[in-house]
């Protein structure tokens, strides 16, 4: 195949989700909101977030309940550690079915 | 005008998922932050740092906004260069960015930021602050604290304070010149929104903590971050045209008129698990020293709206071990 | 009357240069001076970036060419070396920046005169070298070094040797720049900085081509660098083609890579590089009045090498003397080199002999080069074996 398909001259990156893969599978435990300590979840109005806003990742929704993508984050735990409502835990991921 | 908030902040990323660096990495979250406030209308360039690594590998990158990357040493200089060019083709209405660590700021790229700074340039020059050249490895840099064991201190640790790269870029006279921390975004995105009103050379210092470097759990880097603002580690504060205003975490510190002991924070790090009574009596003072400086600096602008206590009463200091 | 420094300076007027970073160095700082005062005057419309150091000189050109702006540097000896890294980068992004090199030797110990030791170190950086014989030279090679650097996506350094041609006057046509604006359009570049199509330039690259977000299979680093090596390759063409329109429009011909001055019956020919071209041929005239048949090989274009042009303008000679500003430590000159690895497949290659002259400024004169001819002649006549290492003229 080669690369001749490729017209770049020089070293021309064009941006894409999971350039370094899917970091999903860095992780050794994974963020479970519990839509009972959830804030937003519990009211069904937009508010808090600060799950969202420490994500380094920018890997959690600004949703109600505010959603992680599992494909990508990578079980830092910072949302677990900031949420005020404790309503994240970090759980094993050898407990999930992949 | 409204506070920022998380809530009412901005949704757009610039900032793809599944990049390259470190789970719980503060650059990342602080870059974040820097892109949302920045909301697309800028040009970045950047040397060879962390934020290199998270900018992805050829022929992907991690991030939707334009970016020209660059030798080490020339950050600033590539910034002016951006300029000089859409200066020259009548091309307005976009920011340049330069984003640097320590490493590429208070070293190897000091001469060409000087350089820029003196002359001027219009940009924002943004050095995130993870303290070492934690891109190779960890190996001391002019903002490695004292003490500190490094790739390159692996036994003494390093025997001198940091570099005040701050106090620095302040003496060139500058517009604006402000310090972050990523535990702080919403202070971050505030101070990156207020850069880009302000015309010339702009500094943001951004405190970005590095679980790997300075060893603690990656779960903790808020943590971290905010611990270095109580025990007064990390100032935050802003100077807009030679006026000293303290911020966030560090005007409630003011508030409550004391700090917490240094080695609260010193004790979370294994970079700093060796230190002696010595060291850690030094960094204490050195912390205070600094600490009243600054808030001498906040009195003569902020006055009356800081509370008495934090004119008069000296911070708590730590109990030698 | 212009100096070449006023002639390097008075070209990149011409040529609407857009952004200028440059920072002085003897004998290089005039040109830093000029284009400040038409800057400054309004006779230029440019951003002139009066930077700190070289290396940052040349980031700034850099960044500014990725934005589209036509751009242009001027320095020498420890400055040219003090970019070094950012002539490699440069030339890796494939930025046409052109560059005025003023030819100086480079310390330890220090020297402000006149060798080619400066650009020659940077031979391997990817950028096009032309070394200019006299002030319009300058002149035209640097208009022209716009129009081949724009068309192949190459920089180009535009070499001349210090104090003997940029602090000495002598007669330049300077054309019109409405005859410049018909020979040079605006630079279209291959970089785009827009955040409506936002691109990442110059990232780690791996061993081994990697796929794209597109699932197209993109260029390894080694790919990248063929590319570079192969338009480097062909820009010869373009050096020629450009030439040839700068003849038309211009009236003086600059198609050939080489400047060949009788030799094509010639049984030695002299090979020199930069104002020493014009040096020799006045050798040349005085060899030939005693009955030599004598030719003078003046290169024009360095880099890229012009292998087979030389192969055949001195691939008949008995003898080929190479006069280099020059050495590469350790081997010989590196023209000495280029011209050796040219003629490497000719059957009857005729011997090449190399001599190192003129380091630091010092004066070289005919009578030095044509004495070095009568020399190499009777050794060669005597059958003695050649020594494999380069002859040193140090005559005062």
């Amino acid at each position: 195949m080669g690369t001749s398909d490729c017209g770049h001259i020089c070293g021309e990156s064009s941006p894409g989700v999971g350039e370094a893969g899917r970091t999903g599978e860095w992780r050794t435990s994974r963020p479970v909101v519990d839509n009972r300590k959830c804030t937003p979840a519990r009211k069904g109005v937009p508010m808090c977030f600060l799950c969202w806003l420490y994500c380094p990742e920018a890997v959690i929704a600004k949703t109600v309940p505010p959603r992680v993508d599992m494909e990508y984050c990578k079980g830092c735990g910072i949302c677990a550690e900031v949420c005020p409502s404790h309503a994240i835990d970090m759980v094993e991921e050898a407990g999930f079915v992949p | 005008m409204s506070p920022t908030t998380a809530v009412n902040l901005n949704e757009k990323e610039y900032l793809l998922p599944g990049n390259r660096l470190c789970p719980g990495c503060a650059v990342t979250l602080a870059y974040r932050h820097i892109l949302k406030a920045l909301d697309g209308q800028a040009i970045v360039t950047v040397p060879a740092s962390c934020l290199t690594v998270l900018h992805g590998m050829y022929p992907t990158t991690s991030v939707t906004v334009p970016c020209v990357n660059t030798p080490f040493a020339s950050t600033a200089a590539s910034a002016a260069g951006l300029v000089a060019g859409l200066r020259a083709l009548g091309r307005r209405g976009l920011t340049v960015v330069a984003v640097a660590g320590d490493g590429g700021t208070h070293d190897i790229g000091i001469q060409a930021l000087s350089g820029a700074a003196e002359r001027q340039e219009d940009f924002i020059y943004i050095c995130y602050d993870n303290e070492g050249y934690m891109n190779t490895g960890n190996q001391r840099s002019g903002s490695t604290p004292l003490g500190a064991v490094s790739g390159t201190t692996p036994v003494i640790g390093k025997r001198q304070h940091q570099k005040d790269i701050v106090a620095i870029m302040e003496a060139h006279g500058l517009p604006y010149v402000a310090t972050a921390n990523a535990s702080y975004p919403l202070d971050l995105y505030d101070k990156v929104k207020k850069a880009m009103s302000i015309s010339g050379t702009r500094f943001i210092h951004v405190y970005t903590p590095c679980p790997p470097g300075w060893g603690f759990p990656f779960s903790d880097t808020i943590k971290i971050g905010e611990t270095a603002v109580q025990t007064g580690w990390n100032v935050l504060f802003e100077i807009e045209n030679g006026a000293f205003h303290l911020t966030a975490g560090s005007q409630a510190v003011a508030r409550k008129g004391h700090l917490r002991p240094v080695n609260e924070f010193l004790s979370l790090q294994a970079r700093f698990g060796h230190l002696d009574g010595k060291n850690i009596q030094e960094l204490q003072r050195w912390v205070t020293a600094r600490w009243q400086h600054l808030i001498e600096r906040a009195q003569m602008t902020q006055g009356s709206k800081l509370p008495a206590t934090a004119r008069t009463m000296p911070p708590k200091c730590a109990e030698q071990p | 009357m212009l100096d070449g420094n006023a002639a390097a300076a008075e070209a990149a007027k011409l040529c609407r240069v857009q952004v200028i970073a440059a920072y002085p160095i003897t004998p290089q700082s005039p040109v830093t001076e000029i284009l400040s005062e038409f800057v400054e005057k309004g006779d230029l419309n440019a951003e002139y970036v009066t930077v700190e150091s070289e290396h940052s000189a040349l980031a700034v050109c850099c960044s500014a060419s990725m934005v589209g702006a036509r751009t242009f540097t001027a320095s020498s000896s420890h400055g040219l070396a003090y970019m070094h890294e950012m002539l490699h980068w440069v030339a890796g992004t494939r930025l046409p920046v052109v560059l005025a090199c003023v030819n100086r030797a480079i310390g330890a110990p220090w020297n402000v005169l006149n060798d080619q030791q400066d650009s020659i170190s940077q031979r391997d950086t990817g950028w096009i070298q032309i070394y200019a014989r006299n002030n319009q030279e300058i002149l035209d090679s640097v208009v022209q070094a716009y129009k081949i650097a724009e068309m192949v996506y190459l920089p180009v350094m535009v070499c001349y040797d210090g104090y003997v041609l940029s602090h000495t006057e002598m007669p330049v046509d300077t054309p019109s720049q409405a005859v410049v604006d018909r020979f040079l359009p605006p630079y279209k570049p291959h970089t785009v900085l827009d955040p409506g199509n936002p691109k990442n330039y110059n990232l780690v690259t791996l061993a081994n081509p990697r796929v794209n977000a597109e699932g197209v299979l993109c260029h390894g680093y080694m790919e990248l660098r063929y590319l570079l090596q192969e338009a480097l390759q062909n820009s010869a063409q373009a050096i020629a083609s450009v030439g040839a329109e700068f003849r038309e429009l211009f009236g003086r011909d600059y198609t050939g890579l080489l400047w060949q001055d009788r030799l094509g019956e010639a049984e030695v020919a002299i090979v020199a590089m930069g104002s020493l071209a014009m040096e020799a041929r006045v050798a040349a005239d005085s060899l030939r009045r005693s009955g030599l048949k004598v030719g003078v090989l003046g290169l024009r274009v360095f880099r890229p090498f012009p292998k087979s042009e030389v192969a055949q303008a001195v691939g008949h000679c008995r003898l080929v003397m190479v006069f280099d500003r020059d050495i590469s430590y350790g081997s010989e000159g590196a023209i000495s080199l280029e011209i050796k690895s040219a003629l490497y497949r000719r059957r009857a290659a005729p011997v090449v002999r190399n001599f190192i002259v003129g380091l630091g400024g010092r004066d070289v004169k005919a009578r030095e080069m044509t004495e070095a001819v009568t020399k190499s002649l009777a050794s060669l006549k005597k059958g003695t074996p050649d020594s494999g290492h380069p002859e040193w003229i140090c005559e005062i």
